[in-house]
């Protein structure tokens, strides 16, 4: 179709915009920053092709969180605390909470969910079970060795913060806040490398309860 | 040789699965290690260099031309060297192009070859396929060299800024960008290191390992499948072989790898 078309265009609309483009960044001769972002706006738009369940318009469709913290990075500098706080607040409006009330679901179904990483990519089937990725970036069950470092260790998660009953009324700041963070991380850190697991749609309620077994559940190996 | 080099790295990864759970940690990084130690012996990236340079050389498609007429950057002909300044901005096409969309450039005008047959064609599969031996080919003459890619075009330097906002940007169902796996020094994903993309990484790692092969696929991955993987790991839609922001985001990790050693081909998990 248009792939070999879009091979051509290329990388050569980038030249004609840049010799067009005067007002730009008098250190380097290049376009200013606006026109070079909205010229990779274009490239991204250009670059890709719809595969699988993945389509390019809702996977390059970004909210102000991401733009934001993508600027961010692309400037090399932190998000200004006050921007953080407002997307934080945005986020944090956005957990759904357990409807059931029932936080916590099982650990050895949750174990599983952790282990696995499929899921969402253009091989996979639009109702297969998605998994939580979760060993891929942290340390959980100190018996899987092969665990990411991305994200801080999870041993011992309940223990560390004294949950030693996730029902009681002195647990349930932590309780709320593990949801919240598996549901929304960036609720908590605006720019957070973490997935929104539960806000965007990768994982059900009862999956979030069940990590949540897996990390606050004395009885969890976790906690052991 | 290669074979009996592949029967014990297969042995190796047997070993590997085994050793899970239970064992201690100390004995899986040793196995690991010792896995790591006999992937180096041998390559069976050798098979598709010789491949590469025979169809650099071999008169092939309607115009039934060889490749040795084709310009990669330093002239007509020459390979040595091409790799570490790739990509770069070529004024016959007027684009950024890396060695992979230059070579499938020369197929084409040199050799008559339809572009679409390797940029809508599969891994691993007719003029795609011979792309990639081409590529491993022209690459491992650089082997050992320092990467210095040209930025003197203001094409370049656009190019540069244009891989930066890529490497930054996020999406897809998991908001992943290529920074939140390759943005920090010494993290890694299981056991998997990964390198810092937005600095030099070091000799022959990041930019300077691929094209390699992969012992875990028996697959020869050239960097826009390298790209081309990580994007579906990141839950993107799939790039176009040799779109531009496959390109742009070569140029960025091989201007900030400048310096760095190519150990091109290398082997891979």
């Amino acid at each position: 179709m248009k792939k070999s078309t879009l091979f051509t265009a290329g990388l050569s609309t980038l030249a004609v915009a840049v010799l067009a483009g005067c007002a730009g960044n008098s250190s380097s001769n290049l376009p200013s920053n606006a026109e070079l972002d909205a010229m990779a706006l274009k490239m991204e738009q250009s670059s890709f092709h719809d595969k699988g369940i993945v389509k390019v318009k809702e996977a390059l469709t970004l909210d102000d969180t991401l733009r934001a913290c993508d600027a961010a990075a692309v400037a090399g500098h932190p998000l200004d605390p006050a921007t953080a706080k407002k997307l934080e607040a945005e986020n944090l409006k956005a957990i759904q909470w357990p409807t059931d009330g029932k936080y916590l679901g099982d650990w050895k179904s949750g174990e599983k969910i952790a282990q696995s990483g499929r899921g969402r990519t253009w091989n996979d089937k639009a109702d297969a079970a998605n998994g939580g990725n979760c060993y891929n970036c942290h340390q959980i069950d100190p018996k899987e060795i092969s665990y990411g470092t991305i994200g801080p260790s999870l041993y011992h998660y309940g223990k560390l913060r004294g949950v030693t009953d996730p029902n009681s009324p002195q647990a349930q700041e932590v309780v709320k806040y593990t949801w919240g963070k598996i549901w929304n991380a960036k609720a908590y850190n605006a720019c957070s490398n973490m997935p929104r697991a539960g806000y965007k749609g990768i994982l059900t309620q009862k999956q979030v309860a069940d990590i949540m077994a897996l990390l606050l559940d004395p009885k969890s190996p976790v906690n052991q | 040789m290669t074979v009996h080099k592949l029967a014990a790295a297969a042995a190796a990864l047997g070993l590997i699965a085994a050793t899970t759970v239970a064992i201690a940690q100390k004995t899986s990084t040793e196995a690991i290690e010792e896995y790591r130690e006999m992937l180096q012996d041998g390559n069976p990236a050798d098979l598709y260099e010789m491949k590469g340079e025979e169809l650099w050389k071999k008169a092939r498609g309607p115009k039934n031309a060889s490749l040795e007429k084709c310009d990669l950057g330093l002239g007509a002909g020459v390979t040595k060297g091409v790799f570490v300044q790739l990509p770069r901005y070529f004024a016959d096409t007027n684009q950024v192009q890396d060695l992979e969309s230059r070579l499938v450039t020369c197929m084409s005008t040199l050799q008559g070859i339809d572009p679409k047959e390797v940029i809508n064609g599969q891994w691993g599969k007719g003029e795609r396929a011979n792309a990639t031996a081409l590529a491993t080919w022209v690459a491992a003459q650089s082997k050992g060299m320092q990467f210095h890619l040209p930025q003197s075009q203001p094409q370049e330097r656009i190019a540069y800024e244009m891989g930066k906002r890529a490497f930054f940007q996020s999406g897809g169902s998991h908001d992943f960008s290529c920074a939140t796996c390759h943005g920090e020094e010494g993290k890694r994903i299981r056991l998997q290191d990964l390198p810092n993309l937005t600095k030099n990484p070091g000799d022959g790692i990041g930019f300077a390992a691929w094209p390699a092969y992969r012992v875990s696929n028996g697959q020869m991955w050239t960097m826009q499948h390298r790209l081309n993987d990580c994007y579906r790991q990141q839950r993107f839609p799939e790039p176009t072989y040799g779109s531009a922001i496959t390109i742009a985001l070569g140029v960025y990790m091989g201007v900030n790898a400048q310096g760095a050693k190519s150990a091109v081909p290398t082997i891979k998990r």
